[in-house]
């Protein structure tokens, strides 16, 4: 029988991490996304599924807490936000360096700096770009509901030790503290030391024993030629990411001839500005990227050939429009893409969208045709 | 009697730990590294923990200490091997998990990660390699430089209203609850040699017996970055870094025991 309950979206997190058969939570607490661990200790799953909880004294403790358990194979995960995610970058860096799978929470709020508590998505570049040093890449998954930061956590592990590279959840402030209801995941057992030893004992740091070489988890090789082929080795991964692992949502985009860009918070409001736009008979739809990384590029461009104007919507001063740009671009198109968003913790209206909307492809709305840079 | 006749099995008084990979150590002649890591290399060979152990490397000359013990390893960034090594016990509480980590790279960099590690008493091996300046960028002041010592960013010689003090951190680790077993020791005599592989001996004992965090001090020589000859190095060390960092036991607890001798 499903389980249905209202929660928040931060207590969700929790109870599919215990729910999925996760070893270990390391995290240090930060607003708005400290119910996490709270929801973790009062749950206390170490007696129920021998999950470990840990308050480390840092961020940057406890990203290399998880680089250590993930290093031995464990199923593990820690959250945080922005500033916090700032710290853990360094971390991050060495544990896709040295090809760890893991899960990482970012519960957005908003910067630069220490910023305000309140929800943000202007952490996109630092998610999809980079964040911490080299060439690496996360998977980025961006949750638009409670139900999905229920279902991203096993997806998000599940892609991670696929690929063994790290997976992010790019959530915000407002979807963290939302309470909907949701569909909890049914209980998977965590692995065994013998199923942890099959599945990733040529790797993992399980202990040396006689019958194989020594595992050494490391980021580390002097040999630059060496270096060049760890990074192919990456990069060769991060097309096959991009390749098989592209999810998004297309609504009501078959007949539209404007596209509404958003993902998370934003992309909720836009549904609504969807319905107040077709009220008014424009035809407008909405593109919901829910992997951030790896970008739904192709479903762009095929709109690209189609449609007179993309309107990026993101809280944050326009970071995810020059993916979109960039797609447009490679479709050999020259439709207009515009952004529009609010910052600093504000969350836009649906009506606001519309406006800017209206505003900004005004020329395309007068003519009835696209127009080109 | 021919020399072959001598080399037997039973005529063998001894011989390089199975643990220690036939492989050039990097580490400059005369340096402390080598000889720790043949006793530690010993010691897991000899307690039978080979299958059990995970050791973390640092950064600073030893980050390439998994070349040169055959167990499983994970290379941790500069500082963070506490937190490193706390993950791997945390959900592996049945290995044996120990950190090696040189001066720089625990009393200034990883100090947050070492403190608190040692006071939530994780039950790892600390193994901490004092030679007082940083070796492997090429000899630049450590937290642990002595006054007046002369290094690449004290080139007038440690000056404290410019530089601070020498930290004595293994005593300020003696002072937490968290850790049972705090030592200071040295590996320039043969003598020196046996009394640390006991010191680490007891130190593995204490972590196996879940007795909390056992931390090992080993005050070495740098050759290269002091610009000394190994055996003037070794004098060095004993006129000038013995008296500032004076050997022996610290601490011969259990964790959290509020009446613990320091």
């Amino acid at each position: 029988m499903a389980e249905y309950k209202l929660m928040k979206g931060n207590e969700v997190l929790a109870e599919a991490a215990i729910r999925c058969g996760c070893d270990g939570y390391f995290g240090y607490p930060i607003t708005p996304q400290s119910e996490v661990m709270e929801t973790l200790m009062a749950r206390q799953p170490w007696t129920e599924t021998g999950m470990v909880v840990l308050q480390a004294e840092s961020e940057v403790a406890a990203i290399n807490m998880v680089y250590g358990a993930a290093g031995s194979g464990k199923k593990v995960m820690t959250s945080s936000s922005s500033p916090g995610i700032s710290l853990m970058s360094e971390g991050i860096s060495y544990i896709a360096g040295a090809e760890l799978p893991c899960l990482i929470v970012n519960v957005q709020r908003g910067g630069p700096g220490l910023g305000t508590i309140q929800p943000s998505q202007a952490d996109y570049f630092q998610t999809v770009k980079g964040g911490g040093h080299g060439d690496y890449r996360l998977i980025v998954l961006a949750p638009s509901s409670v139900q999905e930061m229920n279902d991203f956590v096993g997806l998000g592990f599940e892609l991670a030790f696929k690929y063994r590279n790290p997976a992010m959840i790019l959530t915000d402030g407002a979807l963290g503290q939302m309470m909907e209801k949701v569909k909890l995941s049914d209980y998977q057992p965590r692995w065994t030391k013998e199923e942890i030893e099959e599945k990733w004992g040529s790797w993992a740091t399980t202990g040396k024993t006689a019958t194989r070489k020594k595992n050494i988890v490391t980021s580390l090789e002097m040999d630059p030629g060496r270096m060049e082929q760890n990074n192919i080795r990456f990069q060769k991964k991060f097309s096959e990411i991009e390749e098989n692992e592209v999810r998004y949502e297309a609504i009501q985009c078959d007949d539209a001839e404007y596209i509404l860009v958003a993902f998370g918070t934003s992309s909720r409001v836009c549904q609504k500005s969807v319905e107040l736009a077709r009220a008014k008979g424009l035809k407008v739809g909405l593109l919901r990227p829910i992997t951030l990384y790896p970008f739904p590029k192709k479903a762009i461009k095929e709109l690209a050939r189609k449609v007179k104007g993309f309107l990026s919507v993101e809280m944050s001063a326009g970071q995810m429009v020059e993916d979109i740009k960039l797609a447009v671009y490679e479709a050999g198109s020259t439709v207009r893409v515009n952004h529009f968003g609010r910052m600093g913790g504000i969350i836009p209206t649906p009506e606001e969208v519309v406006e800017a909307l209206e505003e900004k492809f005004s020329w395309e709305l007068s003519y009835g045709v696209k127009r080109s840079y | 009697m021919e020399l072959k006749d001598l080399i037997k099995p039973e005529n063998l008084v001894y011989s390089k730990s199975a643990l220690l990979e036939d492989v050039p150590m990097h580490y400059c002649p005369g340096c402390s590294h080598g000889v720790v890591h043949k006793v530690l290399a010993e010691l897991i060979e000899e307690m039978g923990l080979q299958e059990k152990t995970v050791g973390v490397a640092p950064v600073g000359c030893s980050v390439f200490a998994y070349n040169y013990i055959d167990i499983d390893w994970q290379e941790a960034a500069h500082g963070r091997a506490p937190a490193v090594a706390t993950g791997i016990v945390r959900v592996n509480p049945d290995k044996f998990v120990f950190t090696y980590q040189g001066d720089g790279d625990l009393a200034s960099i990883g100090t947050a990660e070492i403190m608190h590690a040692c006071n939530r008493g994780e039950n790892i091996l600390v193994i901490f390699i004092n030679n007082g300046i940083y070796g492997m960028t090429g000899g630049q002041m450590a937290p642990t430089t002595l006054e007046g010592m002369v290094t690449s960013t004290t080139p007038f010689g440690r000056n404290v209203d410019l530089n601070g003090y020498p930290l004595k951190i293994t005593e300020l680790i003696a002072q937490l609850p968290g850790t049972s077993y705090v030592t200071r020791q040295s590996v320039e005599t043969p003598g020196a040699v046996r009394k640390c592989k006991k010191a680490i001996k007891k130190a593995i004992d204490n972590v196996l017996a879940k007795k909390g965090t056992s931390f090992v001090e080993v005050v070495s020589t740098c050759n290269s970055g002091w610009k000394m000859t190994p055996v003037d190095a070794n004098h060095w060390m004993q006129e000038n870094m013995f008296p500032f960092y004076p050997l022996g036991d610290m601490k011969d607890s259990v964790k959290g025991d509020n009446n613990a001798k320091n």
